[in-house]
């Protein structure tokens, strides 16, 4: 069932009518619990095993960890005269080797579901490079938002081991934890400490919540099939024929996939966290302007920010400060000298989680090169920027509006670059492709009509450029105000009622849809 | 508390670790910076700040440092 189906919609409609209507307020977690098994069901009834599985791992692992734990506080206080401070120590450090295992149980299991579901393919064919003979693929189904539910499980579980949430004790209400329908297509990737009051028990009905819940569904729609389904066409000709659009084209392409990335993504996470909103559960925001970052590091924080939390969390964090790092950070600082030592530890690190952050994205090599690409440019911006200290010192252009303008774009068009990976989806041919862009001069030819020819017509170019410049000043309303655009026209109602109106007629009447198009799904719902 | 001012000082000269109590909220020090601080910390006082403690509540002054620092030296 993709979000854009009229099934979907409907779906919805009728979900949402009987869940403010018919359903008590304590009662409504299990109607959510239905209707997301029921999401699971229409997209492959097999699906439902795999989620189950991985719920139920997480849920009992967790429930052990948690009992063995309190065990060993309450024995720790009950016998706390006949402990001195090293045997004390010695006691933690034995049984907590119990509850590690149970953690790495729960991880094993789920993560190697993740594993062999998605990159069993990509190991078979990546031995094959290198075989005469090559190894058959298997035919193995893969879950729909099985990076997103894992990932969910994973960070419940070693919460749990941490100690910083208390586990569920109702599978079925962890169960919904695990398979929120709105957020398995793409994400956010939440946590159980963030998402689980709100899902257990969500607001009731208000007007304000539900208005703003509506017009942002609106708003992910218009995203989605107005801009990113319309651009999608434009882009599948000129990927697809790349010995025919090189140079100047390469250029397009950068930016024809900025704006349909940011529409497709932003449009669903708008879609998810306002069906959730109209339910009145609240969802972790997902983005905040990334295009108006400065470089790299603001960018990666405000684009996909539940997953990027989730790396820093959950891989650079523990690496980071692991015995191992710490006696190697000691190491080389000794050896190489302060200035060095302490950056060799946080760069193993930060390669591992680019590394890790490449391959979450997809089983192939032109996504593992991706995460390393961005890695390299993180850290060359991170070695740079004593001398980018020294260049704002003497020249002061630091904080002046043009400078800021500069930056900005400067980051847009290196995010973009790296982009081009997801858009060719072979790394040679990336490279070559945007080595093009310096040495193939045609950019006469984007005048001569041949953007016509990619699939689009000039009414599609007017549609999409339109829609584009509404949604840069929504963002830029964001950017300037400090809040969204749409909590600023509720104030003003006859306005808002308004603007829905407009915006759901220009999504029935300008979406991408018809001959010709096809509302396709969501990129990440691949992931 | 010198020597953690001293550490802090080092990542970020410009800043005034007396009296900020916003250094994570306001994006000063970010996963870099924190992973510096926690291999110093682990240096010079023999402390492990374990990967939970590692939340901007303990991060967002040099008095909430201290705290967690002096917290686990305790345990």
């Amino acid at each position: 069932m993709l979000f854009t189906s009229l099934q979907f919609i409907v779906f919805i409609a009728v979900l949402t009518a009987v869940y403010h209507l018919f359903v008590p307020q304590n009662e409504k977690w299990g109607l959510l619990l239905i209707a997301s098994l029921a999401f699971y069901f229409f997209a492959d009834p097999r699906y439902l095993i795999f989620i189950g599985v991985t719920a139920f791992t997480a849920y009992v692992f967790a429930i052990l960890t948690e009992d063995y734990n309190s065990k060993r506080k309450a024995y720790l206080k009950a016998n706390k005269e006949s402990f001195d401070s090293e045997s004390k120590k010695k006691y933690k450090a034995t049984t907590a080797r119990v509850s590690k295992l149970f953690l790495a149980l729960a991880l094993i299991i789920n993560l190697g579901i993740l594993a062999a579901t998605k990159y069993t393919n990509f190991v078979i064919d990546t031995i094959n490079t290198w075989r005469t003979e090559p190894l058959s693929f298997v035919n193995i189904i893969i879950p729909m938002g099985i990076s997103f539910y894992t990932f969910q499980t994973v960070s419940y579980s070693i919460d749990i081991s941490r100690g910083t949430v208390k586990a569920q004790r109702n599978f079925w209400k962890f169960l919904l934890f695990t398979s929120f329908f709105p957020q398995l297509v793409q994400g956010p990737i939440s946590r159980y400490g963030d998402l689980s009051e709100t899902l257990y028990n969500p607001k009731p009905l208000e007007l304000r919540n539900f208005s703003l819940g509506l017009i942002r569904i609106l708003w992910g729609y218009f995203k989605k099939l107005v801009i990113a389904d319309r651009l999608v066409i434009g882009l599948k000709t000129l990927v697809e024929t790349p010995d025919e659009y090189k140079g100047a084209y390469v250029f397009v392409v950068m930016m024809l996939y900025a704006a349909q990335l940011y529409c497709d993504f932003t449009g669903g996470i708008d879609i998810t966290i306002g069906i959730a909103q109209t339910l009145g559960v609240t969802v972790k925001e997902n983005f905040d302007l990334p295009y108006f970052s400065k470089n790299i590091k603001e960018y990666w924080n405000r684009w996909h920010m539940t997953m990027g939390t989730w790396f820093t969390d959950y891989i650079f964090y523990p690496l980071s400060v692991s015995p191992t790092m710490l006696k190697l950070s000691k190491w080389s600082r000794q050896h190489l000298g302060n200035a060095i030592g302490k950056r060799v530890t946080v760069y193993i690190s930060c390669f591992c989680v680019w590394l890790a952050t490449g391959i979450w994205h997809g089983a192939a090599w032109h996504f593992v090169v991706w995460g390393l690409m961005n890695f390299v440019v993180i850290m060359a911006s991170q070695e740079l920027e004593p001398l980018y200290a020294k260049f704002h010192n003497k020249f002061g252009f630091k904080g002046k509006k043009w400078y800021s303008a500069f930056e900005i774009l400067r980051t847009f068009l290196l995010m973009s670059s790296l982009k081009l990976f997801d858009c060719y989806r072979d790394v040679g041919l990336t490279f070559k492709m945007f080595g093009s862009m310096f040495y193939t001069f045609n950019i006469g030819k984007l005048f001569n009509g041949s953007l016509l020819e990619l699939g689009l017509n000039k009414g599609d170019y007017w549609v999409a450029s339109i829609a584009l410049v509404i949604v840069f000043l929504v963002s830029l309303y964001k950017k300037l105000k400090g809040r969204e655009a749409r909590e600023m026209l509720f104030e003003k109602l006859p306005l808002f009622v308004l603007c829905a109106v407009c915006l759901l007629l220009a999504t029935v009447v300008f979406g991408a849809y018809g001959t010709g198009f096809d509302a396709s799904q969501f990129i990440y719902n691949q992931f | 508390m010198d020597e953690l001012i001293e550490i802090l000082q080092d990542l970020h000269s410009d800043v005034d670790f007396e009296t900020c109590t916003t250094l994570i909220d306001d994006k000063i020090l970010d996963s870099f910076d924190i992973v510096s601080i926690v291999s110093e910390v682990n240096d010079r006082f023999d402390v492990a700040i374990p990967a939970k403690e590692l939340i901007p509540e303990n991060f967002n002054s040099a008095a909430a440092l201290w705290a967690l620092i002096s917290r686990l030296e305790e345990d």
